[in-house]
């Protein structure tokens, strides 16, 4: 009898080990893959944060640049500096053939005159002088300046001749090539240009319609929540309204594109790849996540609140304002904040309603056309240009950055303003 | 002087009938206290009294309730009137998640009973005072009252229901979550508040029935078993059942 009781008694300890032993082997392999999941895009991304820049010698000769003498302010500012870019850099090397020469201009970007002129407008005096300017390096520099690119392969397969090569080696070895932070990342909208892409549209494309989304989605959710939760008298119809509403909670987003492409762009015409648009069909989306997080706050409320209040001969409308409500509120913000970060990370809605289309400009309000972070993570993605695959990465970073911050604020706000009742 | 007269009291919830038939008059300015085994039913009369069953869906309730000649089941009732004049202080002590003086000042805020902020610091004092708190809060009225123990908790319940100068407070098992000091305090309360109210408590313990009651109704299995005078009930007991459960055969 005793030594049965022993082997039971063994057999729970050996089996409590085991299902410890399953667990942790489980949160193990979770962070592992985080781990290889965040080490792959920090690898291939942080050096998106890096741009690298030709100082290149400028001559600023009034006469390549078709002025007269002593010009003015608004002179410099209406003059042809295109020819004045080409020869800085065809003066790289003057022995250069016109395909040569070709391949020179190819070294920095479309941008190198503009560079050239805000030199000159920052600095009027130096007509007649020469000046090292700093100059976007190609996408394709930058890469090999960055070890990505494969030099070993044949040169009819890269899109860098040998020729450049030779060039931009010469300048490495003059200090001529230097790698700065790239802050144009952050300020310049999309381009097809790698070197000067940036993810200002998208980044502010995203607040529009994250601000949208929770202006739409916030009040509905909580007025529906407080109803259903306080006042409506639960019956077979409540009881549907409940269960219709979990099954919104779990329809795939892009269903909710589909919508707001029949309904908002082909019924009432709203513009097209727009915040407006993404922020209303996010709203839908985010809707039952709020009403769900809201009821369930308001549920956690403890009834003997509520009686306090009622007998203390509240009504049911300032029993709900003056305490249950306030009481659940830190519930629903970090509910909401959820359901926000949710559709911050939503890209398939977004691509049906148009804002996927190529937008190289910064939208001022939410009726501007727009593209959002995730789906210029999908846009970059698909480039092909080698230029871009740093900038997926890159992108995804300050998406996470983003979503790791809202979830905080979650945290912090449920943390901090919970009441805790005894 | 009869304060509350119950007549013919019928409460189900759904189709499960609770309470069959009561008829209790409740005396002016007196405690009665109701004591009974659990689920007979007493904490179901004493929320007919303020219509608290009303929150419950499923509770029908029939049957008279006559306070100051107006029948409180009547559908020209108001209830939030009822609850003004009817105070209740339940088993587990609720403040509500907020400071001392908010608790206190909350019932005379929703019913316009202050035109100052003088006026409600008046009233804030006196419910304490009345509640005998005062002199352990009145240097922190602006903290948290759950913040404070079991035993001031429920005095600061105590007076909150008392800001709003009930008729009526009735009390559903006040001191089932506190520790014999507490309790004994709360029961000196008892007595000294029944000059200005009539109290109606629900209690387990026949001790605290005997100390702090005038009179005792006994309920068994949803009836009114039997109902006078606490000397009478628990010296001399008509009913063979109450004397069962006084003398604690059963229960």
């Amino acid at each position: 009898m005793n030594k049965n009781k022993e082997k039971l008694l063994n057999s729970r300890y050996r089996a409590e080990k085991r299902f410890q032993f399953y667990g942790k082997s489980a949160i193990f392999l979770a962070l592992l893959f985080l781990t290889i999941f965040i080490f792959k895009i920090f690898s291939t991304g942080y050096t998106a944060f890096q741009k690298t820049w030709l100082i290149v010698p400028v001559t600023f000769d009034a006469e390549t640049m078709y002025l007269d003498e002593n010009p003015s302010k608004e002179d410099l500012k209406d003059a042809d500096y295109f020819d004045l870019a080409l020869q800085t850099m065809f003066d790289l090397d003057k022995s250069a053939s016109e395909k040569q020469q070709n391949d020179l201009k190819r070294m920095v970007s479309y941008f190198f005159e503009r560079e050239i002129k805000r030199e000159l407008l920052n600095d009027p005096s130096l007509i007649g002088k020469t000046k090292d300017v700093y100059l976007t390096a190609s996408d394709d520099l930058d890469q090999v300046f960055k070890g990505n690119y494969p030099r070993d392969l044949p040169e009819d397969q890269r899109r860098v001749t040998d020729y450049q090569l030779k060039i931009f080696d010469q300048l490495v070895e003059q200090g001529r090539v230097e790698s700065k932070f790239n802050l144009s990342f952050f300020t310049y909208p999309d381009s097809r240009e790698a070197e000067l892409a940036g993810i200002a549209s998208s980044f502010m494309g995203s607040i529009f319609s994250i601000l949208v989304c929770l202006v739409i989605a916030f009040p509905v959710a909580v007025l529906a929540a407080i109803y259903l939760e306080e006042f409506a008298p639960k019956n077979r119809f409540t009881d549907f309204i409940e269960v219709n509403i979990n099954n919104l909670a779990a329809v795939p987003s892009i269903v909710f594109g589909l919508l707001g492409l029949g309904i908002l762009l082909a019924v009432f015409q709203l513009p097209r790849s727009t915040p407006l648009v993404g922020g209303i069909t996010l709203s839908l989306m985010t809707l039952p996540t709020i009403i769900i997080a809201c009821r369930a706050s308001l549920k956690a409320v403890p009834p003997s609140i509520r009686e306090a209040a009622l007998a203390m001969g509240a009504s049911k409308m300032q029993t709900t304002m003056h305490h249950t409500v306030p009481l659940s509120m830190p519930g629903t913000l970090s509910g909401t904040i959820i359901g926000l970060a949710q559709a911050l990370g939503e890209t398939a809605p977004l691509i049906l309603i148009g804002m996927v289309a190529f937008v190289n400009t910064i939208p001022g309000s939410p009726l501007d056309p727009a593209a959002s972070l995730p789906v210029q993570i999908y846009i970059w993605a698909e480039s092909a240009e080698r230029g871009f695959v740093e900038k997926v990465s890159a992108c995804i970073m300050v998406l996470l950055g983003f979503l790791i911050i809202m979830n905080l604020f979650a945290q912090i706000i449920r943390h901090k303003f919970e009441k805790k009742w005894s | 002087m009869i304060k509350i007269n119950s007549k013919n009291v019928d409460v189900f919830y759904g189709k499960k009938q609770a309470l069959f038939n009561i008829n209790l008059d409740i005396e002016e300015n007196q405690v009665t206290a109701l004591i009974g085994p659990s689920g007979c039913g007493k904490s179901t009369f004493l929320r007919c009294l303020n219509r608290m069953n009303d929150v419950i869906d499923i509770c029908r309730v029939k049957g008279q309730i006559i306070i100051n000649d107006f029948d409180i089941n009547d559908k020209s009732c108001d209830v939030v009137r009822l609850r003004e004049k009817i105070g209740m202080v339940f088993q587990k002590p609720n403040p509500f998640p907020k400071t001392i003086y908010e608790n206190i000042s909350y019932g005379p805020t929703i019913h316009g009973m202050a035109q100052s902020k003088n006026e409600m610091d008046e009233i804030v004092e006196t419910s304490l005072k009345k509640a005998a708190l005062w002199e352990e809060v009145k240097d922190r009225l602006h903290e948290p009252g759950t913040g404070l123990s079991g035993g001031q908790q429920q005095r600061l319940c105590i007076a909150r229901a008392i800001s709003v100068k009930p008729e009526v407070i009735l009390m559903d098992e006040p001191c089932s979550a506190l520790d014999p000091i507490a309790t004994a305090q709360i029961e000196e309360l008892i007595d000294e508040l029944k000059k200005d109210h009539t109290i109606i408590i629900v209690t387990h313990s026949m001790a605290q029935a005997a100390r702090v009651s005038q009179n005792t109704g006994f309920f068994h299995l949803g009836e009114l078993i039997e109902h006078g005078s606490t000397d009478k009930i628990f010296k001399n007991p008509e009913n063979k059942r109450t004397q069962d459960y006084i003398t604690g055969r059963f229960g």
